[in-house]
């Protein structure tokens, strides 16, 4: 074309011509980012092994992913990083005492079963971290019921020798049991962490999910980017905060401890970072807030009532699970919606 | 979302939308230059909705500048007037935007400007509402927000509807388009004009501007000039930055705070919008008399070399107008004609520039580099972003699958293609390219039922 510096030819497709910056690999990277904090905490609570163990499993699950796209001769989607945030999750929810061999056929069952088996990314109808997590619960329940005291230091080469502890809510649980005698809830109420110990982390349990400061700083860092909202986070942990006040106490309705519950256990981890997942959870805002509200109750009724001290996976895993049902019921009301005329419906 | 006394009001917007780089400032402080016409001026005849005009000259006939060179072929349809002087050398079909070749007039310009005797000043307050329509229909005046709805039957109203907002669209909010924003700093009076004359033809004492809170140099100058008016009350209206706010569904909702029913048009809600230039060619159909003629195009983008405003003869060549800025100082990758993020990809750069084309946007290959499309991640982003509140993700899937019935019930035929789905979507994925071809199935399939 005369005088003009053109290409050849040039490009014609469809309209929009510009495109945002959001990535796949780029929403992925910034969860990794988000849990440095948390993988931080557990290192310095429960000591090198679980640096160890976080790398076993992101790496053993980035290995089962290529292996997985090589047989299968798909396009490897190991770049995307979700491989590698699958496995850095699973071992946050890992104790630090885990076999490594154990925590490698997690995240076997998380990338091959839970996520491959149905499609790979964005096909998944389970959190493939979680479903691995329950996996292993119900494979070895004693490797992931063992919880090592804080500053243990528990060796790297073999978690056997390890100090084990109760976790902050088994120990509540204690406290609340009405068949207990009197001095042995005395006993338990005595031996609770603190509200200092829960916030930075001084307690037995997983290692991502012993210091809630280190996991609100992660969040405060999704919410910021935008990866995240805070519309499931924000029902789920105000659900469990209202149902296990109302429900949790001992000494009759309205008496329960909310923060305790709040900051041990699974729930900040789970609500910021697992129940988050974009592939497993609603897409649209109404479901969002049902599914945050969903996940409260069940996670208060194993608490409370369950033969579980914790229910966070679990509560996820279920609430994953009906997730196209809430969305198919929270369509949202297009603009200029007009009531269907009468015999028009359907 | 109205504050009564107040001259400018807001800041409003709409649910949903997204908020791409403006990428405004290569152009928003270059005024308007005047560009002189190509040798050969080319008039594709559908240059508006609906059908095409109608040649009314012949091969060999000497036309005047302001000359009507094609009728109106319908009710929606304009008229088409030459705006050189010269001579009729063919009508044949020639490459237009849209990549097809299509009847067009063209005028061996001779470079006179000889004025047609036609234009001269009108005076609408003298005018009845039916005399100006007229007047505005003779001028062949159609949005120029990039629509080309004729603006005659905007103006004109079904019997029984009554139009109470009169609203103009000054939200520009394309990305990279700045020439509404210059047409409101170097040609307000034009602009007030017309919204007077559209008052009176509605018979009504207020009417509102829509300006995005990113051109507040705009808002000061409009303000400025709606203050003077004393038999007439114009409101500032500023809106939230946030693209698709120029959309006539979207600034209706945001001025009125009403929305306009599914299937329905603009004046089911009681509101007309027309876009800030088309404003202004209103008022000059009365102040100078001149039919649409010129209009606004800003050159952008990366490839260019000096982005540029400039008011274009209508049938200029587009490659005239590249080489004004300098051309292009990388290899072009893409062209297109309009806003990045409705506009239209060409093929070709000889093509006239038409009633419609707002923008000339040239983008280097490292702009248009296509990536990877990866799988739907669930991530609700385009759900978020739909200014119709759609559900993209599961119209695109219907649209796959030929679900003819998911596209009906979830409001595919409510999808104003402006593309936030597509363009959020971190996976690469193209939701809007599949819900046009499931629109056009669906109304495929709506004729043959009829039948």
């Amino acid at each position: 074309m005369a005088g003009l510096n053109i290409n050849e030819m040039l490009i014609v497709t469809e309209a929009p011509h510009t495109r945002g910056k959001n990535t796949t690999s780029g929403i992925m990277l910034d969860v990794i980012i988000a849990l440095i904090p948390a993988l931080i905490a557990g290192i310095i609570v429960f000591g090198f092994r679980s640096l160890v163990l976080t790398a076993v499993c992101m790496v053993s699950a980035v290995a089962f992913e290529w292996t997985w796209c090589k047989i299968l001769k798909k396009p490897s989607t190991v770049g995307d990083f979700s491989a590698a945030l699958t496995g850095l999750l699973l071992a946050l929810n890992l104790p630090v005492t885990m076999p490594y061999w154990m925590a490698i056929c997690g995240s076997l069952f998380a990338i091959v079963v839970v996520k491959q088996f149905f499609g790979g990314i964005g096909h998944n109808f389970m959190n493939p971290a979680l479903a691995a997590r329950a996996f292993l619960l119900t494979s070895w329940a004693q490797a992931m019921t063992t919880w090592a005291v804080p500053f243990s230091n528990t060796s790297i080469f073999s978690g056997a020798d390890a100090v084990t502890s109760a976790t902050p809510l088994a120990q509540l649980a204690q406290t609340v049991d009405a068949t207990s005698s009197a001095t042995a809830v005395a006993e338990s109420a005595a031996k609770l962490p603190s509200y200092m110990d829960l916030f930075l982390g001084n307690i037995g349990g997983c290692i991502g999910e012993v210091s809630a400061v280190a996991i609100l700083i992660g969040a405060a860092y999704l919410l910021a980017r935008r990866v995240i909202s805070i519309r499931i986070p924000g029902a789920y942990i105000l659900t469990v905060a209202v149902l296990t006040f109302i429900f949790g106490g001992r000494d009759g309705f309205f008496t329960g401890d909310a923060l305790y519950h709040v900051l041990s256990g699974g729930l900040l981890l789970g609500a910021f970072f697992m129940a988050t997942d974009y592939v497993t959870t609603p897409y649209t805002k109404k479901g969002q807030i049902i599914f945050g509200v969903g996940c409260g109750v069940l996670t208060s009724v194993i608490r409370l009532y369950g033969g579980y001290p914790e229910g966070v996976s679990y509560s996820i895993l279920l609430m994953n699970v009906v997730s196209p049902l809430i969305e198919r019921y929270t369509v949202p009301k297009k603009y200029g919606a007009v009531k269907p005329e009468k015999g028009g419906a359907n | 979302m109205i504050f009564k006394g107040k001259t400018v009001v807001g800041p409003a917007t709409f649910k949903g939308g997204i908020h791409p780089e403006d990428m405004k400032a290569a152009t928003c402080k270059k005024p308007i230059v005047d560009l002189p016409a190509s040798k050969e001026m080319v008039y594709p005849l559908q240059q508006s909705l609906g059908v095409p005009a109608v040649p009314c000259v012949e091969i060999g006939d000497r036309v005047l500048m302001g000359q009507k060179i094609a009728e109106a072929g319908g009710f929606v349809s304009a008229h088409i007037h030459s705006a050189v002087s010269g001579t009729v050398t063919a009508i044949e079909p020639r490459m237009t935007v849209s990549g097809i070749k299509m009847n067009s007039i063209i005028i061996e310009n001779d470079e006179l400007d000889e004025f047609c005797d036609s234009i001269k000043p009108l005076d609408w307050r003298k005018l009845s509402p039916k005399e100006i329509v007229d007047a505005v229909r003779e001028a062949g005046v159609v949005g120029l927000g990039g629509a080309t709805f004729p603006t005659h039957i905007k103006l004109s109203p079904p019997e029984g509807k009554k139009i109470e907002y009169v609203i103009i669209n000054g939200a520009e909010c394309e990305p990279y388009l700045t020439s509404d924003h210059r047409a409101m700093l170097e040609t307000p009076e034009e602009i007030i004009e017309g919204m007077k004359i559209m008052l009176k033809v509605f018979g009504l004492k207020v009417a509102y501007i829509g300006i995005e809170i990113n051109k507040p140099d705009a808002i000061k100058k409009i303000a400025e000039f709606a203050e003077k008016e004393k038999d007439v009350e114009i409101k500032v209206v500023k809106l939230k930055t946030k693209y698709p706010q120029g959309s006539e569904k979207h600034l209706i909702k945001a001025v009125t705070g009403k929305e306009v029913p599914s299937g329905k048009l603009p004046v089911d809600a009681g509101a007309v919008v027309d876009n800030i230039d088309t404003c202004a060619a209103i008022g000059r159909v009365f102040m100078y008399g001149a039919p649409l003629l010129k209009r606004i195009v800003t050159v952008s983008g990366d490839c260019i070399q000096n982005p540029s405003n400039f008011r274009v003869r209508i049938g200029t060549n587009v490659q005239d107008v590249i080489e004004k800025c300098g051309g292009f100082v990388k290899p072009a990758a893409k062209i297109i004609i309009g806003g990045p993020m409705m506009g239209v990809a060409i093929s070709d750069v000889d093509i006239p520039i038409i009633k419609g084309s707002a923008g000339i946007l040239g983008f280097s290959a490292d702009m248009v580099a296509k990536k990877k499309v990866q799988n739907c991640l669930r991530c609700g982003k385009c759900v978020e972003g739909c200014p119709m509140n759609l559900l993209p993700n599961v119209l695109k899937d219907a649209a796959m699958r030929d679900d003819l019935e998911t596209l009906n019930k979830l409001g595919a035929m409510d999808c104003i293609q402006c593309g936030s789905c597509t363009y959020v979507c971190p996976a690469e994925q193209t939701p809007l390219q599949y819900i046009r071809t499931g629109k056009a199935k669906l109304i495929k399939a709506r004729q043959e039922a009829k039948k």
